[in-house]
């Protein structure tokens, strides 16, 4: 049932949930990350409930997108550590970036285009272009 | 702890719906990144996704605008480098949060378990340092 309207409704439900749980608010992150100081554990619950519906969706889903073969190479550890560091500093990871950009916070104006701005350097640098969200599976399959 | 289970729960449902209803993986820097450069064909979806978001917080910001305080401050010279390393590294690890933490980790696969393992310990890092070592300001 491809259609625009599963797709906007998706990330409705998506993004409702992010504000809902607060993650869309940097200090409710890092008040998560910082196990040295006072502890909110938020974001394990948001993650561990997220988790749980997609095991069951996983089962339900007819048609599941191909994992990558790639192993655990230097790319993916690499990408993560930059990643880490940018979401730690910042508060933001890209779901969140989203949403508070729309609705004009701050941090974000800056945030949210650099992070585009990065995107844009990977793509002109990266010869190749991965993409995990499934349409490579489809492209490949039909290859 | 009911808004977190609440919010990861609605969260879920969202990728969850794009999984089974589309075969398609909400991860969010995944989605970005296929705007960014496009593939012909593979755009509408990923446009309505994004504006779906942003639909559900400007919705939510006009009810409670509070929901969104960012809680912190940070210098623009910061920001930018935090964007560009989150812009970068999503890329290069091909997912986020959303990706390989949700989806990923929803799915076994051990990229995604070791990915999301390096970005939590390393962003708990960072916020050690910012919060312990350098007085919480940046």
């Amino acid at each position: 049932m491809k259609s625009p309207l599963v797709a906007f409704t998706s990330g409705l439900l998506f993004s409702v949930g992010l504000v809902i749980s607060g993650m869309v608010r940097p200090a409710k992150i890092i008040a998560f990350l910082d196990f040295g100081g006072r502890w909110d554990p938020s974001l394990a619950f948001v993650m561990a409930a997220g988790v749980a519906v997609l095991i069951v969706a996983a089962r339900l889903a007819p048609r599941l997108p191909m994992l990558s073969s790639d192993g655990i190479d230097g790319q993916l550890v690499g990408g993560a550590v930059l990643f880490g560091l940018g979401w730690g500093l910042a508060g933001y990871c890209p779901g969140p970036a989203v949403v508070a950009f729309a609705t004009g916070q701050r941090n974000a104006l800056w945030f949210f285009p650099s992070m585009i701005l990065g995107m844009a350097i990977y793509r002109a640098i990266a010869g190749r272009y991965r993409d995990e969200t499934g349409a490579a599976a489809v492209d490949s399959a039909s290859a | 702890m009911k808004e977190a289970a609440l919010g990861g729960l609605l969260i879920g449902l969202g990728a969850a719906m794009m999984l089974v209803l589309h075969g398609r993986i909400a991860g969010i820097a995944g989605i970005l990144g296929g705007i960014v450069r496009p593939t012909r064909g593979d755009l509408s979806w990923r446009v309505a996704f994004i504006l779906g978001m942003v639909a559900g917080g400007v919705g939510l910001y006009l009810y409670r605008p509070a929901w969104f305080e960012a809680g912190i401050t940070r210098s623009p010279l910061i920001l930018v480098g935090a964007g560009l390393l989150v812009g970068v590294g999503t890329r290069l690890a091909n997912g986020c949060t959303s990706g390989h933490g949700l989806c990923g980790v929803a799915r076994f696969s051990s990229r995604s378990l070791v990915a999301t393992g390096v970005f939590m310990a390393v962003a708990a890092a960072v916020v050690f340092l910012v919060n312990h070592v350098l007085g919480g300001a940046l």
